[in-house]
């Protein structure tokens, strides 16, 4: 049997053809791009072309706009690091409750320092109030940082609107977009986005390798100084065989984006089609109508996501979960928290993330599999009983708390 | 993913005892709110000497709460509910061949959930006291309300100081902030500011130690075992053991055991068994692991 990966925002296979591309950098092709003679010169052209497939994938307007980091992190956390320090007398950072930790837990350490941090609120869809953002922006705001689609449940934010509106007060607009590029168009030419983080192995490129996209023009302080690689925006000599792989997984998404948006969403919207019906109290979160293609959230109540999984891996089938005990933080996710979801339903939710090497054969293994998983551990539950939830009554669950 | 063992995996595919059980006449429903686990006990009592005819389980959790739920019921089986309330979830985790440190905090309630069971028998009301705080240090399980605690007990203004009372910070060092954020915490309630550590360096001329009578070799190795022996039960506490492998000249070979072996402490921990040494029998000795033994001793 094999085994069914439906775990891509975590992380994605490496595209064969980013591989091959890749490994003459191990071998021959193992110069200093910055070097003068021909084993760095052929180097740098190959990053050159990278760069360029990159660009094209973002829709930048220009090559230089491209910086090359070594992770989605390294991207954000010097484009909000950056924004606080290029422009005194702006210390407020706008964001979301809902960003990846890779911003929040900055955030959260930021506030620490004295920075003013407001965070927007979601409805139960996962969505953000437009006009409490507009309220929250001032000419003290240095940075807005607001990610493009949410990695849990795919539920893709109003970023270009956004950025709009931070413009026109003066502050600038970051969006952390590793989930989403690749997965839908993109073309940054057309908005008023000042910085964008690109996470390589979130698109079948290797781990270890990013972008942070830097508008031209925007006021700007590296994060790592030293050598003048990146135009002295990112030092450190380039990981140039994983920059190649990444040009090469850049061109690929490009190729495949109508795919990702009709064959890969029909099988997403055929796994949720087979699965809810047969799953009582079960639903999707997040946005339904505005998500990713590839991302489908099913929390399923009364049960936690970690047995789940335990169990789903049993049968060779790979997913993630909002649930507290995956995480080891010991709390259930805080987008589940931030959308109102109660605790006996953020702890059952299951992520399943599609790419384009999903199959349908996979997808109907995975109905077939999941119906049985939730009934035998609601089988345990001491929510459940034999019909649906035990209600709150005489006989209702409800445990002393520690 | 968790790394369970291989007991624990095997309780949570085939768990022991779950579903209602009819005539159950005492019932325990505990949580934990911080992270969602909740666990009805249901449990069938010999009025006649309250021996614990049958034991089920219902959970709401991660695979290990499942674990160890059907652990408990196996081993509460037979036992009078005096016996089964001696069970601490400590035991239950030793059964289960042991469970990730992070886990034992949220997934664990066997104890809270006899207690709540055999006050449903008993017709008492029970409330569960124990306090829990989030995780500060994952390499030692140690939570922020015990350091807390420890801190304002002790005046502690240090995160080394922390790690010699609590062991927290003595690991990965990853904790060092939050524990520092508890220090900053506490400090703030005393309204003063953590004061460094002043080293006030030894100006008066060390005394001279009385001169001790030299030992005869039967009276060294007893007073090592002395020693050796005292500690074993701080050792044991937290699961792990010393013994004595050889003795040479001023070498004296050990091997820990238990959660001793591969602890990250582990050096910490022989540094300390042989400044008592030293001090115990008045001359300079190291404590070595046996592993080293073998080594000296194929020839060169």
């Amino acid at each position: 049997m094999n085994p069914i990966y439906l775990d891509n925002n975590a992380t994605t296979a490496c595209d064969p053809a980013v591989v091959e591309a890749m490994l003459p950098f191990f071998t021959e092709q193992f110069g200093n791009p910055s070097s003068m003679h021909s084993f760095g010169n052929k180097v740098a052209h190959a990053l050159k072309e990278a760069r360029g497939r990159v660009q094209a994938l973002l829709g930048a307007e220009h090559e230089s706009e491209i910086v090359f980091t070594s992770c989605g992190t390294e991207s954000d956390s010097t484009a909000i690091l950056s924004a606080l320090k290029a422009q005194s007398g702006r210390n407020q950072i706008i964001t979301t409750a809902v960003e990846h930790p890779a911003v929040l837990t900055l955030c959260d350490y930021l506030e620490k320092e004295g920075v003013v941090v407001h965070r927007l609120g979601v409805d139960k869809k996962g969505r953000l109030d437009l006009d409490e953002y507009r309220s929250l922006l001032s000419p003290r705001t240095a940075i807005v940082s607001v990610m493009w689609a949410n990695n849990e449940t795919g539920t893709i934010f109003p970023v270009e609107t956004m950025a709009e509106m931070a413009r026109s007060v003066g502050a600038m607009f970051h969006t952390d977009a590793v989930q989403a590029v690749g997965k839908i168009a993109i073309d940054l030419k057309s908005t008023k986005i000042d910085m964008l983080s690109l996470s390589g192995h979130k698109l079948h490129a290797p781990k270890g390798v990013g972008v942070l996209y830097l508008r031209r023009n925007t006021r700007f302080r590296p994060l790592l100084r030293g050598g003048h690689q990146e135009r002295g925006r990112r030092s450190g000599t380039e990981n140039s065989a994983s920059i190649v792989g990444l040009g090469v997984a850049a061109q690929q998404a490009l190729d495949h984006m109508g795919y990702e948006n009709t064959e890969v969403k029909r099988l997403r919207d055929r796994l949720e089609a087979g699965i809810l019906p047969r799953v009582p109290r079960s639903f999707v979160t997040g946005d339904p109508a505005n998500r990713l293609p590839n991302t489908a959230n099913i929390a399923f109540e009364f049960v936690e996501g970690e047995a789940i999984l335990m169990l789903l891996n049993r049968q060779g089938i790979a997913a993630s979960s909002g649930s507290a005990c995956t995480s080891g933080s010991l709390e259930p996710s805080h987008v589940m928290r931030a959308m109102g979801i109660p605790y006996t339903a953020a702890h059952g939710t299951i992520r399943f993330s599609l790419s384009r090497y999903t199959t349908e054969a996979e997808i109907d293994r995975v109905i077939e599999a999941v119906p049985p998983i939730i009934a035998q551990l609601r089988k345990l539950s001491p929510y459940w009983s034999e019909n649906g939830p035990v209600e709150a009554s005489e006989q209702g669950f409800a445990p002393a708390y520690a | 993913m968790w790394d369970y063992s291989d007991k624990v995996r095997e309780h949570f595919f085939n768990p022991r005892n779950a579903g209602p059980l009819e005539g159950a006449n005492a019932i325990g429903d505990v949580g934990s709110i911080k992270c969602g686990d909740a666990l009805r006990l249901m449990l069938k009592v010999d009025p006649q000497d309250e021996r614990i005819l049958d034991a089920h389980f219902q959970t709401f959790g991660c695979g290990s709460a499942i674990a160890s739920s059907s652990a408990l019921t196996e081993m509460a089986k037979g036992k009078t509910l005096d016996e089964a309330l001696a069970i601490s979830n400590q035991d239950i985790a030793d059964y289960l061949d042991g469970l990730p440190a992070e886990k034992m905090h949220c997934s664990v309630m066997g104890r809270e959930a006899l207690q709540a069971a055999v006050a449903n028998y008993r017709g008492e009301t029970w409330s569960d006291d124990h306090v829990e705080g989030a995780m500060v240090c994952k390499c030692f399980a140690v939570d922020a309300a015990l350091i807390e605690d420890v801190v304002r007990a002790n005046n502690l203004t240090t995160v080394e100081q922390v790690t010699n009372f609590t062991k927290a910070g003595g690991g990965c060092s990853s904790c060092h902030e939050g524990v520092e954020e508890i220090l900053a915490k506490v400090a703030g309630e005393r309204c003063t500011a953590p004061v460094p550590e002043v080293k006030t360096i030894e100006v008066t001329p060390p005394k001279a130690k009385p001169v001790q009578p030299r030992l005869t070799n039967f009276q060294r190795m007893r007073r090592i075992e002395e020693v050796i022996e005292s500690i074993r039960p701080m050792l044991q506490r937290d699961h792990g053991d010393i013994e004595i492998v050889e003795v040479d000249g001023r070498n004296i070979y050990v091997n820990l055991k238990g959660a001793c072996q591969g602890c990250m402490m582990e050096q910490m921990t022989l540094a300390g068994i042989q400044d008592q040494l030293v001090e115990a029998l008045g001359e300079f000795v190291q404590l070595l692991p046996a592993g080293l033994l073998a080594r000296a001793a194929i020839p060169a």
